[in-house]
């Protein structure tokens, strides 16, 4: 076992872990603001890495130039979810809650499925294609983007939420509705843009992640998983709880992997995800 | 009071007989209902497509006919001869890749749909669950495709197999590299293993650590990952760390375009990939990696440049794609084999009582010239496995699967080792 190769694995699970990082923010964002758990989210994932492609196949569109397209489209999708089906489940039981976004999960894959076909799709000759020699490690140049990408998603996210009116708002009503709503905040707005913003987030992370991992419905199925670890992991609802937990989870998952065996790589992220809910249940940076 | 229960008795005997009686009148003369049940939604849903094409082909060679092909059992199109010209009809059912709601499927098909017998499920862990349904039930069940070795195995008196197994399959792959080496003095060297860790890819994995001695092969390395991965760095670089020459791999669709993508962004090449089908016949699988998918061997069960040895498979590819725009796959291809068996048994019984067509069934004899298979026909044991199957391994080279095991009926050379990543144009 050469450093390089103890290298050049931290670095592939530090980019991974990006990808979860931004997967993740969306789910915390809309848990955060409306204690809504959104089992539909991977499903954004697989809408955004589906629109990467159709503007690829069709027009001849990079991903990386159709990224804020895509991004604004399930922007609006997320707003436009929130506003049919979401807010009518706003007040209901948690189960109900439950039911709900877990019938969004199903009906999205199915759509999809019936629309593009359940095959297994890819993004040939990207303008990132191909890989680089960093320091004696080889880094795949769509994972670089794609990891780049979140971080700066991210930031704007965080920038957002922290020096802009409305996220100020955004954040008031996550930290107590009612008391934001007696300040004359809106909170259906608010919701809907957690909506907005998180589906948004996801679509993102598809667009990021169609340069290199194949495409199909279920797509989402392989990420939702780790997505909910992640929160957990960082806390549910904070945003800079889940982008370090993200990595985190990227890296001890291949760390453990070279280290332990590939066959306990699960193993060690579900394990550390335990010790977590066991010791400090509130997550890493999740508020007691 | 006894003489009114004895009159009831009678009135509804009567009632039965006559409700019987209708009831074999109907199926003689209108259809005969198969249950087939696969993945057509879920993660498998890309494959259930393609099989469900296979299936409605070959129902509608057996009831509409498919002139010109008159090697082909029922291409005359007259439905079941001896069942009265009886149509076949198929009950779809969507397992999900999912072993309970395989066995709930199953259940509805038997119990509501009153099938004659069932074809499924390709998922070998839905077949188990679907098969012990139809054994409890008594109603006969034909697989075409899973081939976990252990579904032939568990004594069942109901299940049917006409595809290789598992263990057949990696004993070809072993008997290639032993014949490879015999042939072209190509030795394989350091060997590692890399399975997908459900049932299949565990099964194979204990296969090959204990063929590995027995073929006098380096087998360094075993790494086993789980389907639904988001990423195999951790596996690859342990393949890696160890500087194989051979890669056996076992993998499904997704994980297999992820591993190829993987060894690439990481600079891993081996001397050659043997991989053992699923994944990496999948029609996705080339048309997704295109170039980066060449070179690879993998083990298939059917190819089209098999039509050379056998004509019937490019009359009923022909079919198929003018239909459907895809040729048939090693999975379809069963899939619509498997078919055929089930039509043939039910013909043969003359009749939809299940220890008829049973009976039937086990005494099936079709010999190969009458298969889109490279069988050497349907032959099934005591155990319900066909013993006349065989598998044979194709390499991707141009872009399309070329036959090159056994080497009697190799269509090319095979091309060895596969060149680095970095020297591929």
């Amino acid at each position: 076992m050469t450093a390089e190769i103890l290298l050049q694995t931290l670095a592939s699970g530090v980019l991974i872990g990006l990808i979860y990082a931004l997967v993740a923010i969306g789910l915390t964002m809309i848990f955060g603001v409306m204690d809504i758990v959104n089992f539909a989210h991977g499903e954004f994932l697989m809408l955004g890495m589906y629109s990467a492609f159709w503007l690829f196949a069709l027009y001849a569109l990079d991903p990386l130039l159709t990224l804020p397209l895509t991004v604004l489209m399930l922007f609006a999708f997320g707003m436009l979810l929130y506003k049919l089906v979401i807010k009518r489940i706003v007040a209901a039981p948690m189960l109900s809650q439950i039911f709900t976004t877990f019938g969004l999960m199903i009906l999205l894959r199915g759509v999809a499925q019936f629309l593009w076909k359940p095959d297994f799709r890819s993004i040939e000759n990207s303008w990132v294609a191909g890989s680089v020699k960093l320091a004696g490690i080889q880094l795949g140049k769509p994972q670089l983007v794609a990891g780049v990408g979140a971080v700066v998603i991210t930031a704007v996210i965080h920038a957002f939420l922290t020096r802009t009116r409305l996220g100020a708002a955004l954040e008031a009503t996550a930290a107590d509705k009612e008391a934001a709503q007696l300040m004359g905040i809106d909170s259906h707005r608010m919701f809907s843009l957690a909506w907005g913003i998180g589906a948004a987030c996801a679509g993102a992370a598809g667009v990021l992640l169609a340069t290199f991992f194949p495409i199909f419905p279920e797509v989402g199925a392989n990420f939702i998983l780790i997505a909910f670890v992640v929160v957990n992991l960082g806390g549910f609802g904070s945003v800079t709880g889940a982008f370090w937990a993200g990595i985190l989870v990227g890296v001890i998952e291949v760390m453990g992997g070279l280290l332990l065996g590939p066959q306990y790589k699960t193993a060690v992220v579900l394990v550390l995800f335990l010790a977590v809910l066991m010791f400090r249940p509130q997550g890493l940076m999740g508020k007691a | 009071m006894r003489r009114t229960f004895t009159k009831a008795l009678l009135a509804s005997s009567i009632a039965i007989g006559l409700g019987l009686g209708v009831a074999g009148f109907a199926h003689a003369q209108a259809e005969v209902k198969i249950g087939v049940i696969y993945p057509l939604t879920g993660p498998g849903a890309a494959v259930g497509a393609e099989l469900r094409s296979a299936l409605e082909l070959a129902v509608d060679i057996i009831n509409n006919g498919a002139p010109g092909i008159a090697e082909l059992p029922f291409s005359a199109g007259k439905g079941l001869p001896n069942l009265k010209g009886a149509k076949i009809k198929l009950v779809f059912a969507d397992h999900q890749a999912n072993p309970q709601t395989g066995a709930t499927e199953a259940e509805r098909l038997i119990t509501q749909e009153k099938v004659v017998a069932i074809v499924g499920a390709y998922n070998s862990a839905v077949t188990a669950t679907a098969s012990q349904v139809a054994e409890r039930a008594g109603i006969p069940f034909l697989n075409p495709e899973s081939s976990s070795a252990s579904l032939t195995a568990r004594g069942f008196k109901w299940f049917f197999r006409t595809t290789p197994h598992d263990d057949l399959f990696v004993h070809n792959a072993f008997e290639f590299l032993k014949e490879l080496e015999a042939k072209r003095g190509i030795k394989p060297g350091v060997v590692v293993t890399l399975n997908e860790n459900g049932l299949w890819g565990t099964e194979t994995t204990k296969l090959q650590a204990k063929l590995a001695p027995e073929y006098k092969l380096n087998l360094v390395k075993q790494v086993v990952y789980p389907a639904k991965t988001t990423q195999l760095t951790s596996e690859v670089q342990t393949l890696k760390a160890a500087a194989p020459n051979l890669v056996l791999q076992s993998s499904y669709t997704a994980d297999a375009i992820l591993s190829m993508k993987t060894y690439k962004e990481l600079g891993f090449s081996p001397d050659m990939i043997l991989a053992n089908n699923a994944g990496f016949t999948d029609t996705d699988f080339i048309k997704t990696l295109g170039k980066d998918a060449e070179y690879v061997i993998t083990r298939e069960v059917w190819a089209l440049d098999l039509a050379s040895s056998n004509p019937l498979i490019k009359q009923v590819n022909d079919l198929f794609n003018s239909r459907y725009k895809i040729n048939f796959t090693g999975n379809s291809s069963r899939t619509f084999t498997g078919l055929m068996v089930i039509a043939d048994a039910i013909n043969r019984a003359g009749s939809t009582e299940p220890e008829a067509v049973r009976k039937a069934l086990a005494a099936t004899d079709l010999p190969g010239s009458k298969l889109i298979m490279p069988w050497k026909g349907v032959k099934f044991d005591a155990t319900g496995q066909n013993t006349l199957g065989q598998g044979i391994l194709v390499q991707i080279v141009d872009g399309k699967y070329n036959t090159v095991w056994p080497f009697a009926m190799a269509a090319r050379e095979v091309v060895w080792p596969m060149p680095k990543w970095d020297q591929r144009k």
